[in-house]
């Protein structure tokens, strides 16, 4: 059944999110033979319009605002409301990234509508089915939505994006809207992070725990980081022991991150942090204790001082993707 | 000042899931109010204790819930509501939303709190459906909240960068870790919470049907990721195995 289906883009530090192309992918299986529509909200993204059709989108309507420069759920709620009330898709996909998520809930609600979030993966039969990680991947559900309009948002790294396309065709139309009466006002955003690779949509994660010692401990694991274009993650023993800031922080409280290559440095394996990152794709482990639990899940276990290994890595890494 | 905070009772982190008869055992499992929410519960108490007023603390969930509510009056929380769900058969967001939404109809709550995910669905649905239906604003995944008078302000993490965001009472506001250290609730403090009140509300209290609670999405299967095994150990020394690490990563898992 062709079903009209609109993504909500998101674009971070100049450029568009990878997990909007990734939302455009699954949105084509939703659609079933409908059209997909990306819709795209800030104060200056018209430059993107482009890239969304590449990736897929067959129309992209760019929603310029001032008051859209920052995310605020009033802001955002009333600019979609009326992209959603002029289009009237019959199915909603979006990244379960930090908007994603507050914004979903949100307008799922003036929707009156079932909303399943975070998903990996979705089966599309007489009614779609929806899988998502509970007890932070311990274990899965599969959901079905009962209300008219179909809304999910997708975990990054999950499904994959369809192939770039630049010769496709595709319809950019600008959209204006009324944003007013904001009750939230963001008047300043600190920056903390410093690669711009956020944790939940990076395809590496350099990750440490208590055997990094100290903040300074994190250095070599930043830099191998930086090398494979990765983020720097954190076990809780090492956010507790403050050598390094709660938002790196991987497990059952913390993030679930499901990366492409997961480099656990002396991090012991408990369950909660398990939990957070053992849907990795590929887990290497690297701890000084043969018996820790992580070698238990580790695709590749070296037995070893990470102040010895990780600065190795490093270089035998930069040796090779130099040659590449 | 009227404080409110959502609450779950949730598995403790340290449980395994055993799946049976296609549903998630509780055989044997020990329960915890969400970590998230203790942040919520602590930031509660902070802030009566600077502006007055009165923390009540409600949940919504089965009557088992009224150990986790009085650990919270153990903390330091005045008053208690248990919402009982158990009649209602299809259960999501909704159905919880549609019960607190009902609660806070006579209850001039000047600020609510809660923990911006559960640790056991972690839909983070709660907070914005619930505000949206209140009609308030919110701000999720806060990591601090300063209150002067009507006018708040509060930092608001965002994938490890924070927003300095102000807004206005009333509000909903989210946890997020490093909001706080939430306290242990001490030997006094457990003594005196068997003496708080603590209120069990069912459908009708609410003067809800239970069709009007029922959810919008539909639990049909639950399962267990596929069991990791131990891979590979690389032997020799730090050189050789970095060595044959970043081989076996190119060639064998094709990754880099």
């Amino acid at each position: 059944m062709a079903r009209k289906t609109l993504v909500i883009a998101e674009s971070k530090e100049g450029q568009c999110r990878h997990v909007s192309f990734e939302a455009i992918a699954a949105a084509k299986q939703l659609a079933d033979g409908g059209e997909v529509v990306a819709v795209l909200c800030g104060d200056q993204v018209e430059a993107f319009g482009p890239i969304l059709g590449y990736y897929g989108a067959d129309r992209v309507l760019i929603v310029e605002n001032e008051q859209l420069k920052s995310y605020t759920p009033d802001g955002y709620k009333q600019a979609l409301m009326q992209v959603i009330s002029s289009e009237q898709p019959k199915a909603i996909v979006m990244g379960h990234t930090a908007m994603g998520k507050d914004l979903s809930a949100g307008l799922a609600a003036r929707l009156d509508c079932g909303l399943v979030s975070d998903i990996t993966d979705l089966e599309i039969g007489d009614k779609p089915l929806f899988i998502r990680p509970i007890y932070s991947g311990k274990a899965f559900e599969k959901k079905r939505i009962n209300s008219e309009m179909l809304f999910v948002t997708l975990r990054p790294n999950n499904i994959a994006a369809l192939e770039k396309d630049e010769t496709r065709e595709v319809t950019i139309e600008v959209f204006d809207v009324v944003v007013k009466d904001l009750r939230t006002i963001v008047k300043d955003i600190v920056k903390k992070t410093t690669t711009g690779v956020d944790l939940s949509e990076a395809k590496v994660i350099v990750s440490g725990g208590r055997g990094v010692k100290n903040a300074e401990g994190f250095k070599p694991l930043q830099e191998l980081a930086d090398v494979l274009g990765g983020a720097v993650g954190a076990s809780r023993a090492a956010c507790d022991a403050g050598y390094c800031d709660y938002s790196l922080q991987i497990g059952q409280t913390g993030k679930v991150v499901t990366p492409d290559l997961y480099i656990a440095c002396g991090i012991s394996g408990a369950i909660q942090h398990l939990a957070g990152m053992s849907n990795s794709k590929v887990i290497v482990a690297i701890n000084k204790d043969p018996e820790a639990n992580i070698f238990n899940i580790a695709d590749y276990g070296i037995v070893g001082d990470l102040f010895e290994v990780v600065p190795r890595l490093t270089q035998h890494f930069k040796e090779v993707l130099q040659q590449a | 000042m009227n404080i409110y905070v959502l609450m779950k009772r949730t598995f403790d982190t340290e449980e395994k899931i055993i799946i049976e008869d296609g549903r998630i055992s509780e055989d044997g499992v020990a329960f915890i109010i969400n970590p998230y929410d203790e942040y919520a519960i602590e930031e509660a108490m902070r802030l009566r204790d600077e502006q007055g007023g009165e923390v009540t603390v409600v949940t919504v969930g089965d009557e088992e819930a009224e150990k986790e509510l009085r650990t919270a009056l153990a903390m330091g929380a005045d008053r208690a509501y248990l919402i009982n769900n158990e009649e209602i058969e299809v259960y999501d967001q909704v159905s919880t939303v549609t019960l607190l939404d009902a609660f806070f109809k006579d209850k001039k709550a000047d600020i609510i709190l809660g923990g911006n995910v559960s640790n056991d669905n972690s839909t983070g649905q709660i907070g914005p459906r619930l505000a949206e239906k209140l009609g308030i604003a919110h701000v999720s995944t806060i990591v601090s909240l300063k209150v002067d008078g009507e006018r708040v302000t509060v930092e608001r993490d965002v994938e490890g960068d924070q927003e300095i965001i102000e807004a206005s009472l009333p509000i909903l506001v989210t946890a997020q870790q490093g909001l706080n250290d939430p306290r242990y609730p001490s030997l006094p403090g457990i003594m005196k919470a068997k003496k708080k009140p603590l209120e069990v509300l069912d459908l009708d209290d609410l003067d809800i049907d239970e069709e009007e609670a029922e959810g919008l999405t539909e639990t049909i299967d639950v399962f267990l990721p596929k069991a990791r095994q131990a891979g590979r150990r690389i032997e020799g020394e730090p050189e050789e195995q970095v060595t044959e690490l970043v081989r076996l990563l190119r060639t064998e898992a094709k990754i880099i």
